[in-house]
């Protein structure tokens, strides 16, 4: 082990030292332990026991997407910081030679490096939009979607919560203006009554996106003033920092119009969603009932384990 | 101002109708003003107006029409004085 490097300390270090999680070097990027899975299954499942009778279509998309999609989203102009891209190398023999070079004198070795047409997920329902819209206008009746995926965001830290590799869990809910709020205030309803149900401290508030720079505060402002974001809050790291672990967006008409998508009657469809932070809930449990499962109060693990 | 606010407009805000036929009070986000066109607006208004912002001031209000944007505007530059 790395002697002089920085240890982790508070939550993060207890979560390594129960083998939890395992330490990769990297801030944000862990390896999980079969318990921590069993807790995230067991979570999975509970989300699908709340959710699963609306009849969502179930997709799973790896933790990446075409590049191409991904510039046609508009991430880059309000989360440039937080996007990850898939570079390779495709130089020849004297190139790859210099690399090694490099490699071995501790320089840095990336300016060879070309983008591939892949790019990391920001978040679950990235993929699918273009997925819908290649389908056709909607139905009547519009479309939701089940989503998990592994997501990336490039923003390490020492809280445990805030990981730059995670998996995200999504209902994805796409129709009228009419259908899709109704959508959010089912789940904003639902959300609080599942997460109670596991006996964790819970705060619902509004809230806004780490938009970018200064004009990103517009963004955020206006994202508050209009409502369109709520997220169920549990203290993790900080009781005064409280965590999101589920969001609760409606998006207007800000997908259906970046991607053509078309209601049944040819309107711009409108969009929202129901985001669960799979590894969140985890840890607040973790953090909330102890290190041992077994000890968890009865009626939490009546929940998750029936 | 408002002159100079809608020579403004019609290169940024991506409006798809005649800034022209506007009235000062029209809603700008009912003639097609999206979030991103409001950012691009407001940094377009800042470099052409000399002035900045503030986070306080940054709402779908003080962009919502011509008057409402040349009001943000006098309110900042008399506040800078």
């Amino acid at each position: 082990m790395c002697q002089n490097c920085p240890q982790p300390q508070g939550f993060l270090a207890e979560l390594i030292d129960n083998g939890l999680l395992i330490d990769t070097g990297v801030d944000g990027l862990y390896g999980r332990s079969g318990l921590f899975e069993e807790v995230i299954a067991r979570f999975d499942d509970l989300i699908t026991r709340h959710g699963g009778q609306d009849g969502a279509e179930i997709v799973r998309f790896p933790p990446a997407m075409s590049r191409k999609h991904f510039e046609k989203s508009g991430y880059l102009k309000s989360f440039p910081q937080l996007a990850g891209t898939v570079h390779s190398f495709a130089g020849d023999e004297r190139a790859h030679a210099a690399l090694l070079h490099k490699v071995a004198d501790g320089v840095d070795w990336t300016d060879g490096q070309i983008s591939t047409e892949v790019v990391l997920t920001p978040a679950a329902c990235y993929p699918l939009y273009p997925v819908v819209a290649k389908r056709g206008p909607l139905k009547a009746d519009g479309a939701l979607f089940d989503l998990q995926s592994y997501c990336f965001r490039h923003e390490p830290s020492k809280d445990p919560a805030r990981m730059q590799l995670f998996r995200m869990r999504e209902y994805v809910r796409f129709g009228t203006p009419e259908q899709v709020t109704e959508f959010r205030a089912t789940w904003l309803e639902r959300g609080q009554k599942m997460m109670a149900s596991l006996g964790v401290p819970l705060n619902l508030d509004v809230a806004n996106d780490p938009f970018f720079g200064r004009a990103g505060r517009m963004l955020a402002n206006n994202q508050r003033d209009q409502r369109l974001k709520f997220e169920l809050l549990i203290p993790i790291e900080s009781e005064e920092k409280p965590t999101a672990c589920l969001s609760f967006n409606y998006h207007q008409d800000h997908f259906g119009t970046t991607w053509g998508i078309q209601t049944a009657a040819g309107e711009t469809a409108h969009t929202a969603c129901v985001g669960f932070g799979m590894e969140r809930v985890a840890l607040a449990l973790f953090k909330h009932h102890g290190y041992d499962v077994d000890t968890w109060p009865a009626s939490v693990r009546s929940v998750l384990w029936g | 101002m408002k002159t100079k606010i809608r020579e403004i407009l019609k290169t940024t805000g991506k409006l798809p109708g005649d800034i022209a036929a506007l009235a000062d009070d029209a809603d700008l986000y009912n003639a097609g003003l999206t979030s991103f066109g409001t950012v691009e607006l407001m940094m377009a208004l800042e470099e052409a107006f000399d002035v900045e912002f503030p986070d306080t001031m940054m709402n779908r209000r003080n962009f919502a029409s011509i008057g409402a944007i040349a009001s943000a505007i006098q309110t900042i530059q008399s506040e800078n004085v």
